[in-house]
């Protein structure tokens, strides 16, 4: 690790006024999870670390109107116990515990899991986020690539998304909320993602200087969610597929349906093909599947992942029967 | 002369019992120390510069920036402008400094330019008509053959075939000796032709052993009723322990020097240390308590260790401590040698084995890798085998628990399975035909294939391959068998008895997290007739008697023989100072339960305190030795057989593979300690399940770099990931009277075997590598659907 600056504000204000106009300089410090294993492994090198953690109004939930308000230092684990959230978003409440381990959830944030880093191992082993050689040739494409991207990796960006969270916040609605000097920002959460063309360029929609300061989920009690991983291990593992499902009913035929798969593409995906599918559709094995199949047609897998093309499909066919079926699994 | 024969069956009171680790407690509650745990008073802090590159030439090396920066205590060049790199990560140079921070800042300010040369980091199949080399053998080679157990056999035939690059030495098969090279191997050496000139060519990464041929396996293919062809593999693995490798040095004066280091070889390091240092042997003292996991890569000092040294000798002899980080662990600190093979295997009608080939390719790192001992355990009357080794930059390779014996069961067992599934024979049936070629193990095997069976409900589970659900879940069992050696090795171990009652116990042994404190104490205390706790055990430093390195599952017959030899004599020099005082003659003592008495008349008798009292001023102090190792063995033996067994469930829809259950039988001999004998069994079952589902080196073939090495990526099983664990230990008649073998290695060996075995029962096709991976399981039931 290099030598830091470290600062530790007490205001928004002053946070945003502690962080630069450009990217490397300084770096936010949430639960410090990921962030300090990428400074260890001197993936990435801030000259100052702002740690924000004593900003009092980022901690925390709240509920009003327009939802459920989540605070950008509430730890997973803290979400993970919290009574609202099992009682209004039993699939978020699914989908916490699943991830990592009940230790790193303790210190983790939700704002800290929005903005994490992908776990590309190009990456992490310190040869860019759109990883080359010395030569200029691109890396993951030919090389080890059978975690990375088989949806919208045209580009030389193959990651995935890493957040096994936010397939579920999406499908259920969910909205960021950002503040920066030119004042708050709130958008719906998948704008938040964008997929990087250029070496230097970040994967998401985040100014330098703006910090996440929450998320608010809409009420959803009209809404039948599921969230479903498919990993190798029991627990504790990166997940080869993720998605997320809430689907609203009109009788016994589909309304409205949100469907978003993670770990497939630089970015959470939803898939407007698979909400078409349903549409009006009622739920069985025959018309998830369809729909899954919908999702990935267009799937375009690199040398070594077609079989994540397999896994996306049934995790989706999974999730939107759990969905149907009340969630449980 | 004394009988030290082990107490049968009647007579022994903690012998074969179930007793509880001594360090558990210790262990538990954090109070043990590793290496790891080791600060000295002073201590720098070593960082190393490591090659990025997969193949380079050091160009050249500036370390001034480095040397200037304030806390910096030593800069050590470990390999020059010159050299030759041929794996990333290898050591370039190291620093030592107050801080750790300080020695990253150091080594980050270093310059180094390198000449990048082409590196080639794949296993795959040698191309077909590519250049293969079947050159004489360079002095690495034949290294790296002993460290892959080839058998003396095929090396002998290779050296006589090929010849050699240079002549060695007398020293220098002196060492080879002590590596493990036979009589038959150093002769061969000796009479070899020597062709110095190949040395100095560039070697081909592909090197073709010289083919085998067993009886006719051309004649016996033809007229086999069944004829099965396949595809296996097992991939580089890494050794991963916990506790990295590193130690921590310092000098207490100009040349005597004082280790701390991870090493399942206490008594081996000041030898290998003294060399390179310039300083006897007997200047080295090297003490280690505890050992987070060495799995067979931890018997030298390593590069690392004697430059350690090296540097706190530049620093003035203050202690250095250097543990490599977890990446370098992964990287150089070890991998098991991969093993594919195309396999064809006959039989006849009713299942008899007839015929092998096999054409098998590997890869050890640089210095390429011999073939694993196939066909294994089964002596097939025809068979074939060609290999090629495939020198390569992924790092080098070392022992991995069983050298080589986890490959050839893989390459056996699974080729076996699918001639069993081809002849529509349920496994066990098949095998079970096929027992008398396993020859002198052939009791052994049936009675633990007999008890696998049952504890595996396998006729209940067991079902044509045919017979699987479609889609959805799928299960399915499968087995395996091993076979290993576990002499004791040489041991030498003090046992003192104090005038006051007092009792130790010293030997340069290292309890491998095996259970060896436990074990030593058990056979002390049930010869000596007083309880474990009134005797004091030291092992780990190497002011204790010399005991072997803990390798090839040798400790446990080593220990225990020279234990019992010592209790044994020391016993019966007590009751010579003791039998006056009881009116007897000496062998008509007994001790029991810390009481003295005349055999068949307790009231005469005297406590251990008191009767060590008779002792006089001096205490009596013991050495315990084991007969040399060409002589018949007494107390200990070698060769032992185990039978495992999986079941496994399979999701077809996403090629996830979840262990259900698995059973292991076991033999070793005379069992110590039931408990950290079966505990033995559960750990290698789950480092079993670990290889067989989750592990390998990721390499990049384009930047030669190992992409996983972090334990992210390189995956474990976890807790969950462990399913019901069952094993049966072999005991009683048959079995005791073998005396003690070795049991760190053999149930290990199975499980690949077994889990891939269980996994084609439950889908109906081979999945032809390990690790049993969603995207491996998912393509070859795709190619099933296609088929
Ligand atoms: C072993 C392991 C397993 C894991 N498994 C999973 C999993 O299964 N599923 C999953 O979803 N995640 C998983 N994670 C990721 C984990 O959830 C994230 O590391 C964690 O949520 C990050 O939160 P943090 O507070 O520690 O962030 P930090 O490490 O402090 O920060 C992470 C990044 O976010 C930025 N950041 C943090 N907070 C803000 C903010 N408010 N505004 C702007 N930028 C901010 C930081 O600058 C930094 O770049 C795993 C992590 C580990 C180490």
């Amino acid at each position: 690790m290099r030598p830091f600056e470290y600062v530790s504000p007490n205001t928004r204000t002053q946070a945003i006024s502690l962080l630069g106009a450009s990217w490397g300089n300084a770096e936010i410090l949430a639960g410090g999870t990921d962030l300090l294993t990428l400074m260890k492994d001197d993936v990435v090198a801030p000259k100052r670390l702002i740690n924000i953690k004593g900003i009092h109004d980022l901690h925390g939930v709240s509920s009003n109107a327009q939802g459920f308000h989540i605070g950008a230092l509430t730890t997973l684990g803290d979400l993970a116990d919290d009574a609202t959230v099992r009682r209004n978003y039993p699939a978020l409440a699914e989908a916490l515990p699943e991830a990592a381990s009940p230790q790193i959830r303790n210190l983790a944030t939700l704002g800290g899991n929005l903005c994490q880093r992908p776990r590309c191992w190009y990456f992490r082993n310190g040869f860019g986020l759109l990883p080359k050689n010395e030569t200029g040739k691109e890396l993951a494409a030919g090389g080890e690539n059978r975690y990375h991207a088989i949806l919208g990796n045209e580009g030389p960006a193959k990651f995935v998304s890493p957040s096994t969270l936010v397939p579920i916040l999406i499908a259920y609605g969910a909205k960021i909320r950002l503040e920066g000097p030119k004042g708050k920002r709130e958008f719906p959460l998948e704008k938040f993602f964008v997929i990087p063309k250029n070496e230097g360029e970040r994967e998401h929609d985040l100014r330098p200087n703006e910090i996440v300061t929450e998320v608010v989920i809409p009420p959803a009690s009209d809404v039948r969610a599921a969230h479903y991983e498919i990993r190798q291990k029991e627990v504790f593992d990166w997940p080869l597929a993720v998605a997320g499902v809430a689907l609203r009913m009109r009788g016994s035929n589909v309304k409205s349906a949100r469907i978003v798969m993670g770990y497939v593409a630089p970015v959470p995906w939803p898939s407007p093909e698979a909400e078409q599918a349903l549409m009006g559709q009622p739920i069985n094995k025959d018309t998830a599947q369809r729909a899954a199949e919908a999702a990935l047609t267009n799937a375009k897998p690199l040398s070594h992942n077609a079989y994540k093309v397999q896994l996306a499909r049934v995790a989706l066919r999974r999730a939107i029967l759990k969905a149907a079926s009340g969630g449980v699994s | 002369m004394p009988d030290y024969a082990w107490p049968d069956a009647q007579h022994r009171t903690l012998i074969g019992t179930r007793v509880s680790r001594v360090d558990s407690p210790a262990k538990v509650s954090g109070q043990a120390k590793y290496t790891y745990d080791v600060h000295r008073p002073g201590m720098l802090y070593g960082k190393v510069l490591r090659c990025p590159y997969a193949h380079a030439k050091i160009v050249s090396i500036d370390t001034s920036a480095a040397e200037k920066m304030p806390g910096v205590k030593a800069v050590h060049i470990v390999q020059g402008p010159g050299a030759a790199i041929h794996w990333a990560g290898d050591e370039v140079v190291a620093v030592a400094a107050v801080d750790e921070p300080t020695a990253e800042d150091a080594i980050r300010v270093i310059k180094v330019e390198y000449q990048q040369l082409p590196h080639l980091v794949s296993d795959a199949e040698p191309p077909k008509g590519g250049a293969q080399e079947e050159g004489p053998l360079s002095m690495d080679a034949l290294d790296d053959m002993l460290d892959n157990e080839m058998p003396a056999g095929q090396m002998v035939s290779q050296i006589q075939q090929y010849g050699i690059t240079e002549k060695p030495s007398e020293g220098r098969l002196n060492e080879l000796k002590e590596d493990g090279a036979s009589d038959a191997v150093l002769d061969a050496l000796r009479t070899a032709a020597v062709h110095p000139e190949a040395a100095s060519k560039l070697p081909s990464s592909y090197q073709k052993a010289a083919a085998q041929t067993v009886g006719d396996p051309e004649k016996a293919f033809a007229e086999a009723a069944v004829v099965s062809e396949g595809l296996y593999g097992i991939p580089l693995i890494a050794h991963c322990c916990l506790e990295s490798h590193g130690s921590i040095s310092e000098w207490t004066d100009q040349d005597h020097l004082f280790t701390h280091i991870s090493t399942q070889n206490v008594s081996g390091i000041p030898g290998q240390m003294a060399e390179p240092l310039k300083i006897p042997a007997t200047n080295v003292r090297v003490h280690q308590d505890h050992i987070g996991g060495g799995f067979g890569s931890k018997f030298s000092p390593d590069r690392w260790g004697i430059f350690t040294a090296e540097i706190s000798k530049k620093a003035g002899g203050k202690p250095v401590r250097i543990m490599l980080e977890r990446d370098a662990e992964l990287e150089v600190a070890g991998a098991r040698p991969s093993a594919y093979a195309r396999v064809k295997v006959g039989a006849m009608k009713d299942g008899a084995l007839v015929a092998w080939q096999s054409n098998s390719w590997g890869t050890g790192g640089p210095g390429g890798g011999g073939m694993p001992p196939i066909p294994y355990v089964f002596s097939i009357p025809n068979q074939r085998q060609e290999h090629i080794a495939i020198r390569n930059n992924i790092g080098p390779a070392r022992a991995w628990r069983a050298p080589n014996h986890p490959q050839a069961a893989v390459l056996t067992m699974c080729a076996l399975d699918d001639l069993a599934a081809k002849l529509n024979m349920d496994p066990v049936e098949f095998f079970g035909k096929n027992l008398n070629l396993t020859k002198q193990r052939e009791n052994t095997y049936r009675e633990e294939l007999a008890i696998a069976s049952e504890l595996m409900d396998w006729k209940q589970k067991w079902h044509p391959r045919e017979q699987i659900a479609s889609g959805g879940m799928a299960r399915g069992v499968g087995l395996s068998f091993h076979t290993w050696g576990g002499r004791g090795h040489a041991s030498d171990c003090d046992l003192t008895i104090h005038p006051d009652g007092s009792v130790e116990l010293k030997l340069c042994s290292q309890d491998l997290g095996t259970g060896t404190r436990t074990c030593i104490l058990i056979v002390a205390s049930e010869t000596l007739g007083i309880p474990m706790d009134a005797i004091q055990l030291q092992i780990g430093d190497t002011t204790y008697p010399p005991s072997g390195g803990s390798g090839g599952s040798t400790t446990i017959g080593g220990v225990s023989s020279s234990t019992r030899r010592a209790a044994a004599d020391a016993r019966d020099a007590l009751f010579t100072k003791v039998a006056p005082a009881l009116n007897t003659q000496p062998d008509q003592l007994e001790c029991v339960n810390g009481k003295l008495s005349v055999k068949g008349d307790s009231s005469r008798s005297l406590s251990w305190k008191e009767a060590c009292s008779k002792l006089g001023a001096m205490p009596l102090t013991i050495r315990g030795k084991n007969p040399d190792r060409s002589k018949p063995p007494d107390l200990t033996n070698s060769g032992v057989g185990g039978v495992q067994m999986a079941e496994a469930e399979v999701d077809a829809d996403t090629g996830v593979v979840k262990v259900k259950k698995m059973v292991a039988v076991q033999d070793c001999g005379l069992v110590i300690d039931l408990k950290t004998a079966e505990s033995q069994c559960y750990g290698a079952l789950i480092m079993g399940i670990s290889y067989s589902l989750y592990e390998e080196k990721v390499m990049d073939p384009s930047t030669g770099r190992m992409l996983n090495a972090d334990m992210g990526f390189y995956r474990l099983a976890g807790l969950s990931d462990i399913p019901e664990l069952v094993v049966h230990m072999m005991t009683g008649k048959g079995y005791d009277e073998r005396g003690v073998i070795g049991l760190g290695e053999p149930p290990v060996i199975s499980p690949g075997a077994a889990i891939s075995n269980a996994v084609a029962n439950a889908i109906g096709v081979r999945v032809p590598f390990l690790p049993l991976t969603p995207d491996r399981v998912l393509a070859a039931l795709e190619q099933k659907a296609g088929a």
